[in-house]
């Protein structure tokens, strides 16, 4: 972000940069920054509550009125809990994530658990789509069932090639997602970081997302151990 | 969670590695935009944004490729197809305001805050390295938001 902030600058547009991590900026030193203590992608810190997003930008966009740089200022407030609705203002324990009874299911075969658990999902993640607006569910085109599939075939497939696992970048972001979306609709939703915790250690479709990392950082194509061991499970879930 | 001292220690050594590899770029341009309240705000980020019509970022397209984001978009279906799975996204999916505040700079315009908004908003995936290679289509982008009369650009990393 700060190497643009140069670029624009010396083309003629002033900038200013949210930074997220201080030790970067501080060796970058772009134009403007305001430092946020905020999780790495939350630059205004928190959904749902416009007057401290109001008061990110309006902190960021007062380095426009400095006389010279560069400037790198810290924003003084931390971010409030996250609120999705009046339901979340309740006090109360989180909830885990409702996902029917799965005690039937514990023998079943990995592409069984995976349906049923996208079944127990799928009116959650209605209802947070329609919340929201709209869905962040869709990049890869596929429906959630179908992107099951493409999991489970390519976890047993004899060979596989590079574009495979490109695709199947794109299949794990949107059924996380998907799972995401829906346990975050439900009655007293777990905390974000407990949810990402949710997905990758308590379901089926994590567990099949750590098998695929075995077998792919021991497949013969470099490309392909990349996008196993980097860009499957988030680092500090390993 | 931003704080270096609150990430995991692989975390912490992994984002120290990369400040330590990072190209030093001199500050060298600073732009005087004129008053605020007259300036025309864009926003440019690297979260990897896109309408649902526009292609996914495809990895590594972190700095050769961008995506044109209307100002009269519903930021509500705005997309993200970053490649990083290292950062929250569960923000983005309650609320696209709080990676990509767009309604958010509206409010600030019709209060007279800032001038106007831009009629054109940019998303790159980042975070490339080195961050240099960003150099051509940020050069690229600087062209399209002097034709839109923007004055001043927000950089909003994930």
């Amino acid at each position: 972000m700060s190497a643009i902030g140069h670029y624009l600058e010396s083309e003629g547009i002033a900038t200013a940069a949210i930074s997220l991590v201080r030790e970067h900026t501080e060796v970058m030193q772009p134009p403007r920054a305001l430092w946020v203590p905020f999780p790495l992608g939350r630059p205004l810190g928190v959904a749902h509550h416009a007057d401290f997003q109001r008061r990110v930008l309006r902190a960021l966009l007062s380095l426009f009125e400095r006389a010279s740089g560069p400037v790198l200022e810290d924003f003084p407030e931390d971010a409030p809990a996250d609120v999705l609705n009046e339901a979340d203002h309740a006090q109360g324990e989180a909830c885990p994530v409702f996902f029917g009874s799965q005690t039937s299911l514990s023998n079943a075969s990995t592409a069984a658990q995976l349906q049923a658990e996208i079944a127990a999902l799928a009116p959650w993640q209605a209802l947070a789509a329609r919340r929201r607006g709209a869905s962040a569910f869709g990049l890869s085109g596929l429906a959630p069932s179908a992107l099951a599939n493409t999991l489970v075939t390519l976890a047993a497939a004899s060979t596989t090639t590079a574009s495979d696992w490109q695709r199947v970048k794109l299949a794990v972001d949107d059924l996380r997602t998907y799972y995401e979306e829906a346990a975050a609709a439900q009655p007293a939703p777990l905390p974000p970081a407990e949810l990402e915790q949710w997905f990758y250690r308590q379901t089926a479709v994590g567990a099949l997302l750590r098998d695929l990392r075995s077998v792919g950082m021991a497949h013969a194509d470099a490309p392909v151990r990349l996008i196993a061991e980097r860009m499957l499970i988030p680092r500090r879930l390993l | 969670m931003a704080r270096l001292s609150e990430l995991t220690e692989h975390e912490r050594d992994h984002l120290l590695s990369m400040r330590d590899q990072a190209p030093r770029l001199e500050p060298k341009a600073f732009v005087r935009p004129g008053p605020l309240s007259e300036a025309r705000v864009a926003i440019i980020s690297t979260a990897g944004l896109h309408q649902a019509d526009d292609p996914a970022f495809a990895p590594g397209e972190g700095a050769t490729g961008y995506r044109v984001i209307p100002g009269d978009v519903n930021p509500a279906t705005l997309m993200m197809s970053h490649i990083s799975v290292n950062f929250d996204r569960s923000g983005f999916r309650r609320d696209s305001e709080v990676v990509f505040p767009l309604a958010r700079l509206r409010e600030l315009a019709q209060a007279g805050h800032i001038g106007s908004v831009a009629d054109f908003h940019y998303s790159f995936m980042g975070a490339p390295f080195p961050p240099t290679r960003f150099e051509s289509k940020a050069r690229e982008i600087a062209g399209l938001l002097r034709c839109d009369r923007v004055d001043a650009a927000v950089l909003m990393p994930v």
